[in-house]
């Protein structure tokens, strides 16, 4: 790894201000993306930002139909909050499943969602669910916020502070995992709520995660794994690497898609 | 350079680090508690796992400066000063659950943070897939296995498998 200077502000203020000065200046959060990327020197910023003292930036509430997840929630806590499982079980169920539980440990949402992996979980459930990314200059609808690979609507100097999750009606997520790595090889978060029927996919796509509108359709008119079975995924849309073929990824997203609505709750 | 001030098993340490060093290179190198082993330096292995506020994390995924006053055991900080061994230790002993060794320092830290998460027990299932982040070369899974579930009777007041078959 190489050498940075580290800070840890106390306020989101401060902390922008760092970031805002300096373009090769890194925010980190749980650092579980952040820290093998340095190590592998993918990366070489001149300073860290660690953004896990910033107390408004913690915490999970219900306000009215909203959950709202402070940005430093850990992986772990989403898993085990009692207002996430009561009103959103599938994404409580999604936090379980993310890497290992020392990663749930460390790992937050925030971070996730700034670093927009393609096989991070949350994206396709965030796109799903409708919901919005608060940063310290603005309020982003999540079809807005995801740009395709590690790529998002985030500016330099611009954090993610919460995300504002509407409840749904009922919400459901299945995913292949590869089994070595264990990350996403397909995960479809299916979800029936005040923005309709939506369906976020992450681990397949060729550009990062999306909503599968055809599956919507679909779903829109019929709430029932038989709805998607029928879907059939374009190939060309999807990634094709070692692991899987892009005609690989295509069928199972339809496959992830029937498991999700099976198992929505 | 940076300092950075923490608790290790009960002992408070302030240390000089760059802020690239990691915390088990803080732990290894500067205050010599080899015990917390580095295995894959990848987050995969779990070799390195020690508790920080009490929760398993990956030592060689977390930079130490970000240990600024944080309470961290390792494997070193488990035993009684009288040398008395903790539950899991004496259970990974007696159930023969390691082989190299080389995992078993992690794998200790991981059951004991998978065990006190599940205060009302835990079944096979359960503790295989808290087992998730540690990996076994050897593929000493079983013993393993059967090491944390009867650590967790005696962490949790029930009465082991062993106690029983000694009646």
């Amino acid at each position: 790894m190489y050498d940075f200077s580290y800070h840890k502000p106390s306020s989101v203020a401060d902390a922008v201000k760092l970031l805002a000065a300096d373009p090769d200046a890194r925010a980190i959060s749980g650092g579980m993306t952040l820290l093998p990327a340095l190590k592998l020197r993918l990366n070489k910023p001149t300073s860290v930002v660690d953004l896990s003292g910033i107390a408004e930036l913690r915490g999970v509430k219900r306000e009215g139909n909203t959950i709202v997840v402070g940005a430093l929630t850990k992986h772990y806590e989403i898993a085990t909050n009692a207002d996430i499982k009561a009103a959103i079980p599938a994404l409580a169920w999604m936090a379980s499943t993310i890497g290992d539980t020392q990663v749930r440990n460390r790992g937050t949402m925030g971070g996730s969602v700034a670093n927009n992996d393609p096989s991070a979980d949350y994206p396709a459930a965030l796109l799903a669910l409708g919901a919005t990314i608060q940063t310290n200059k603005r309020k982003i609808s999540a079809d807005d916020f995801f740009q395709g690979m590690f790529a998002t609507a985030l500016e330099t100097g611009e954090i993610v502070t919460a995300i504002h999750i509407p409840v749904p009606e009922k919400a459901g997520y299945a995913k292949m995992k590869n089994p070595a790595s264990r990350y996403s090889m397909a995960g479809v978060f299916v979800a029936k709520g005040p923005a309709g029927v939506r369906v976020g996919v992450n681990g397949a796509g060729a550009n990062g995660a999306f909503r599968a509108t055809e599956m919507e359709k679909a779903l829109s008119a019929n709430w029932s794994p038989d709805a998607v079975a029928g879907v059939k995924m374009d190939a060309g849309m999807m990634n094709g690497d070692i692991h899987g073929s892009a005609e690989y990824r295509a069928h199972l997203v339809t496959v992830m898609a029937k498991r999700a609505v099976a198992n929505a709750g | 350079m940076p300092q950075v001030t923490l608790t290790v098993n009960g002992t408070k340490h302030t240390v000089e680090v760059e802020a690239r060093t990691l915390l088990v290179e803080l732990l290894r190198e500067k205050l010599r508690l080899t015990g917390t082993h580095v295995g894959c330096d990848t987050s995969q292995c779990g070799a390195c796992v020690v508790h920080m506020g009490g929760d398993s994390i990956k030592a060689c995924t977390i930079l130490a400066v970000q240990c600024e006053g944080a309470d961290v055991t390792t494997i070193e900080g488990l035993a009684k000063a009288d040398g008395t061994l903790h539950p899991m230790q004496e259970a990974f002993r007696e159930y023969h659950a390691l082989q190299c060794g080389f995992c078993t320092p992690g794998m200790v830290m991981s059951a004991i943070d998978l065990v006190n998460k599940h205060p009302g027990g835990l079944s096979e299932q359960e503790i295989r897939e808290g087992l998730e982040g540690n990996l076994c070369r050897c593929t000493g899974y079983h013993n393993i296995v059967k090491a944390i579930a009867a650590a967790a009777d005696v962490m949790q007041g029930r009465r082991s498998e062993l106690a029983r078959a000694a009646e």
